[in-house]
């Protein structure tokens, strides 16, 4: 283990180590997990010439407030958000996202908040010296699985780095802002439990994210669906973004952390191409769901992948 | 043998076998998890992420940059079932239990109207199959109880129960591996760890399509063997 290590000075509300998760372990109860935002945690560790995949600190609102106490490295920081770099013994500057900065001693990083948005990445050059449980640095703090126990970032802990960057070079990229509150989905296998004009409604009406909403889940408030099965299901598998709707017939929507078995009816199917969109609305925001065919949501997704790559194709240093 | 098999989402397929809950469609739903299981080790099929068995379905995540869902029905269609054998793949594990750490062996006694000993003894003599893992890690759900047991769950669940008690609900009977809320009917506990995380190889102890038999222990061997 190296030398070189930041220490907590406060850890955010849910700081965690991502990779895009924990594969093949589905039928032993264990999520896979992962990034929320896969295009923000790419565009994170291509910043900082890491492969695609390394961990990165993920941070959810107020984010920590790291102080680098041994060593020289090179951070990167994605999303929408607000934090401060302060090199040793200056005021601290504003920081702009999407570009690198080099640490050294002593500096400390501030992440204060995500703005008009959930969830942001800070990547490391050559990554955090964490250790993988079963192919994966991801931590699913429900279920404590993962490098730091499986626990949150917590004020005190010491955060160990790989390497001693000798690299003094930034690097920035663009990101294209998107925002907008239709999210596109598929039909779910219980689509006919529902009533013709719920069905209707689900596709017109609009739903409020609630405080209830984290890794796991995401719980909505809207006009009621009506089941006209059964509210119960055997339980089956479940799969990532499913919109399930419980017997009070206000939709959940099931995330990243989901649990790995559930027995309610499922109305829709969140779209890989806009789920990066959707975990980004914060409580209180309003979105509306719009139905749309297999084929096409692959092809969204084909373009989606492309337009990652576009971004980090066009990392560029700074002079 | 399918059904139905339908996408979930653009990056799952949901294999449906049938409604019921039994032995011989669950054995199908095994086979079928072992089958793709096997195939994805050998390599053989490129960007499956999960396969998650359950009473009567197997649910395939798979990631949308390497396989899509035709490519993946298309292989489904292509499995001969009479080839597959649901034995050649599954454990047999006996599991100790004590039954003096019960919470609610009295209560059962006097709904079901037959007394502890003969609680026990069913449970002791089934051959359980376990049908499922899931919700949390390494939490099993084994079948079938004789339907003299067949219980509820609790009205109101508990908000904690100790890390490996064994409960009962319907025909179903399962293994807390944490402590953790719940509504099963407790009637004894193991000292067997069902998911490790020091074992990075094989985590989880029992796996879907395992067998499993319970063996009475005292507290003095639950003690001992909690040591170990």
């Amino acid at each position: 283990m190296s030398n070189y290590f930041f220490e907590v000075l406060r850890p955010g509300i849910n700081t965690t180590f991502q990779d895009k998760g924990r594969f093949h372990m589905q039928h032993f109860g264990v999520a896979p997990g992962g990034c929320m935002d896969l295009k923000l945690f790419s565009i994170a560790n291509a910043l900082v010439k890491n492969s695609l995949n390394e961990g990165v600190l993920e941070f959810a609102y107020q984010g920590p407030l790291l102080k680098l106490v041994k060593g020289k490295t090179k951070i990167a920081i994605t999303g929408n958000v607000l934090f401060q770099v302060t090199k040793l013994n200056q005021e601290g500057i504003n920081g702009e996202c999407n570009r690198t900065y080099a640490l050294d001693e002593g500096d400390q990083i501030d992440i204060l908040a995500t703005k008009q948005s959930a969830y942001g990445y800070m990547a490391l050059e050559g990554g955090f010296d964490i250790k993988p449980f079963c192919k994966s640095v991801s931590i699913l703090s429900r279920a404590q699985i993962g490098p730091n126990e499986g626990q949150k970032i917590k004020i005190n802990d010491k955060i160990n780095i790989r390497i001693n960057s000798k690299n003094k070079k930034n690097f920035l990229t663009k990101v294209p802002k998107k925002n907008k509150s239709t999210i596109r989905v598929l039909k779910g296998p219980q689509f006919d439990y529902f009533s013709k004009e719920s069905q209707k409604d689900f596709f017109s009406k609009e739903y409020k994210i609630s405080n209830l909403t984290d890794r796991m889940g995401m719980r909505l408030e809207g006009t009621v669906m009506k089941n006209i099965v059964s509210t119960n299901i055997r339980s089956e598998g479940i799969t990532k973004g499913a919109i399930q709707i419980p017997a009070d017939g206000q939709p959940i929507i099931l995330l990243t952390d989901y649990p790995t078995i559930g027995g309610y009816p499922k109305i829709a199917n969140v779209t890989s191409a806009d789920y990066n969109l959707l975990i980004q609305k914060t409580p209180g925001e309003k979105i509306f769901f719009e139905l749309i065919k297999l084929r096409e949501a692959e092809q969204l997704y084909k373009e989606l992948l492309n337009s990652i790559s576009e971004i980090i194709k066009n990392i560029k240093e700074i002079n | 043998m399918f059904k139905k098999l339908n996408n979930i989402g653009d990056c799952g397929i949901v294999c449906d076998f049938g409604e019921e809950v039994n032995r011989e469609i669950n054995s199908n739903v095994i086979k079928l998890f072992h089958h793709v299981k096997e195939e994805v080790l050998k390599g053989n099929l490129n960007g499956i992420l999960n396969y998650t068995p359950s009473y009567n379905k197997l649910i395939i995540n798979f990631d949308l940059e390497k396989i899509n869902s035709s490519q993946i029905i298309n292989f489904l269609k292509s499995v001969d079932f009479s080839k597959l054998n649901l034995f050649q793949n599954s454990k047999k594990w006996t599991i100790p239990v004590c039954y003096d750490f019960e919470l609610d062996l009295e209560n059962m006694s006097k709904k079901l109207k037959i007394n502890k000993d003969e609680i026990i003894n069913i449970h002791l003599n089934t051959d359980f199959f376990v049908y499922m893992i899931g919700f949390i890690p390494g939490h099993p759900f084994m079948g079938d109880l004789d339907s003299k047991l067949f219980l509820n769950r609790l009205k109101t669940p508990r908000v904690k129960i100790p890390p490996g008690s064994v409960g009962i609900v319907e025909k179903f009977c399962n293994i807390y591996p944490y402590e953790s809320p719940g509504g099963w009917n407790i009637i004894g506990r193991t000292p067997t760890k069902l998911f490790n995380k020091e074992n990075e190889t094989n985590p989880c102890l029992l796996s879907p399509g395992d067998s499993v038999k319970f063996k009475s222990i005292s507290k003095e061997e639950f003690k001992k063997l909690s040591n170990e």
